[in-house]
């Protein structure tokens, strides 16, 4: 019989990590798999997907937010918004969950050795990045000057927290937090991630752009980009939509004749300006 | 190719024949309406009808699917189903039967869908032509014919007293050979006859839809004020997208009780906001227009790009029963001829 791509794999639930409390909190999950073989055979490279499931209430597709360099689990980032969610928010370590995947496409984590690599991330979309980000400094001789842009709401709203602080720590990795509000105590930049950018100023000599992030921030994102001089193909983006299948056969996360989950999730902006349709 | 005839006597009896061996499949007739459905007679199966209401389609793509049973919760586990399910569907029409074959660039690819590719493998098409094509029948504006035995194992054609029997496939012949009784070889005047009934049958078919270089058309015209014209009457009652034998969206959930549960598939419809609908309340396609237009754009230009084939067989089912008559062939028609 063929290999059936909708039936999970069954993964513990390893441990989960509070990164955003509040009204609209975020866990990180580390998952392993029961099966020792499907652990060994699940290669995947940063800005792949997987498809995670509680059995009984249903599935989501989320960004790997772990990088293939930390072996033996992979680990999911999941804000609490709809019902699949709000259910994968109860649970406890040693949980069980379906995993399937790894699906879409990924960063050209290969064609971008020596450049200069530049994040901006904001809210939840650092989760994507995330993987990238843990890949390069794992390698970190392959490539050239890093600055993470990332920024929250408020301090509360970072996630990621104490990987910040460590990367921060780093001679090799430069990291510029941001908030959108004054807060007492908050002795870096404050405002919005696209003016963040503007004062970082990175120089689009032989580098990459990587941005992930509400949409309305991805836009201003782009058009800072573009005045720094950074051209469409140096910009990079990964995009998320409603999604039932994960590869390509349920039809309703199409932006034009491509499908997010399959043909994307990441997109530089080059081919995004020449693909139309609602995204 | 195997051409035979079979009489219109010996039919029946072949069909009681293939019953004895295998689960068949045939247009019924309930209430008025023609559906496809399980026979266990051959006189149960009705053969001068126009169309199904709704495409054989939903035999190979079920309208609903167990995909695996579990165990809910957090403790839960698997329990894979079979995929074993073998049939004949006997009085497809060409058209459907190309449906099935335009689904099947959906369905294989990187990743193979099990359940529709082993029940497709698993299933003879016994194809019948239309002698007598309905309205808004328009397979002929995609190169196709209403006597076409490309799609199927084996196409039925009726030439009077007898049905003229063209054998395309290994599967088909299998079934040939089995019932070798009930056939014998066609003559010439036979091969006549079927291509006199075909021609007859393609003149009737009045309608034309205009799809040259539609892909390239389309390109041109995504955010033009036509696609708000065209989508100003539509309810958004999914119909055409139910009853469209290529629409193969479909919708993933799981129903459970405390104890058991299975994850099922459903079919779906662009035509509704939520289909789309992130979890944020962000939609990328919140209006009628986005919706219809996407519906349009997926068979005639997305399709076409990624599968080099149109999504449309041209068997009119939702022209037919568009409560508010949106008529494809005419949207895609005027579509081609917006200026961009």
């Amino acid at each position: 019989m063929m290999e059936n791509p909708y039936e999970p794999w069954l993964a513990t639930v390893e441990d989960i990590r509070e990164e955003v409390g509040g009204q609209r909190p975020i866990k990180t999950f580390k998952l392993k798999f029961k099966d020792k073989k499907i652990t060994d055979n699940f290669s995947y490279i940063p800005g792949q997907c997987a498809m995670v499931s509680l059995l009984g209430m249903g599935e989501c597709f989320f960004a790997i937010s772990s990088s293939p360099t930390k072996k033996g689990f992979i680990e999911v980032s999941v804000m609490k918004l709809g019902k699949v969610t709000t259910a994968l928010h109860e649970l406890e370590p040693g949980d069980t969950v379906g995993v399937r995947g790894p699906y879409g496409n990924n960063f050209d984590v290969s064609g971008w050795k020596g450049k200069n690599l530049i994040f901006i991330g904001g809210g939840i979309g650092q989760a994507p990045l995330r993987s990238l980000i843990q890949y390069v400094v794992d390698k970190r001789k392959d490539y050239g000057k890093i600055d993470i842009i990332y920024g929250a709401r408020t301090s509360k709203d970072i996630s990621y927290k104490e990987e910040f602080a460590e990367l921060e720590k780093r001679k090799d990795v430069n990291v510029h937090l941001s908030i959108d509000v004054k807060e007492d105590g908050w002795d870096k930049f404050v405002g919005f991630v696209p003016d963040n950018l503007l004062k970082v100023k990175p120089s689009p000599k032989n580098s990459i752009a990587i941005t992930c992030g509400p949409p309305i921030m991805i836009k201003f994102v782009i058009q800072n980009l573009e005045k720094l001089g950074f051209s469409e193909d140096q910009i990079f983006t990964t995009l998320e939509m409603r999604m039932k299948c994960g590869i390509g056969k349920c039809g309703r996360c199409n932006i034009g004749n491509l499908y997010v989950c399959k043909d994307g999730p990441v997109f530089s902006y080059k081919e995004l300006k020449n693909i139309y349709g609602e995204r | 190719m195997d051409i035979l005839i079979i009489s219109k006597n010996d039919l029946p009896k072949f069909i009681d024949e293939l019953i004895k061996k295998n689960t068949v499949f045939a247009p019924i007739e309930n209430d008025d309406t023609i559906l496809f459905g399980q026979i266990k007679k051959a006189n149960e199966a009705k053969l001068d009808y126009l169309n199904s209401q709704y495409p054989p389609k939903a035999l190979i793509l079920n309208q609903t699917e167990t995909l695996f049973k579990f165990r809910p919760g957090p403790k839960g586990d698997i329990e894979p189903i079979k995929i074993d399910e073998k049939k004949v569907i006997f009085g497809i029409r060409p058209c459907d039967a190309k449906s099935l074959a335009i689904l099947d660039c959906a369905f294989s690819g990187d990743f193979k869908d099990p359940y529709f590719l082993t029940k497709r493998d698993n299933t003879v098409l016994i194809g019948l032509s239309c002698n007598k094509p309905g309205v808004n029948c328009f397979c002929t504006s995609f190169d196709d014919s209403p006597a076409s035995s490309k799609y199927v194992d084996i196409l039925l054609t009726d030439i009077g007293n007898s049905y003229y029997v063209e054998v395309t496939s290994d599967k088909g012949k299998n079934i040939t050979k089995g019932a070798s009784k009930f056939f014998k070889p066609a003559k010439e005047s036979d091969a006549k006859a079927k291509t006199d009934i075909e021609k007859k049958a393609i003149e009737m078919i009045k309608r034309t839809q205009k799809t040259e270089n539609i892909a390239e058309k389309l390109d041109k015209i995504f955010e033009n004020k036509f696609w708000k014209e065209v989508s100003d009457s539509c309810v958004g009652c999914g119909t055409c997208t139910y009853l469209c034998p290529t629409c193969h969206c479909f919708d993933i959930q799981d129903e459970s009780t405390l104890t058991k549960g299975a994850r099922i598939r459903v079919w779906d419809t662009c035509m509704n906001p939520e289909y789309t609908l992130h979890a944020s309340g962000y939609n990328p396609r919140p209006a009628r227009k986005n919706r219809v237009r996407n519906r349009i754009y997926h068979k005639y230009n997305y399709y076409p790009k990624n599968f080099d084939v149109i999504a449309c067989v041209g068997c009119g089912r939702c022209i037919d029963l568009c409560p508010v008559n949106i008529d494809i062939i005419d949207v895609v028609t005027s579509a081609g001829e917006v200026k961009p």
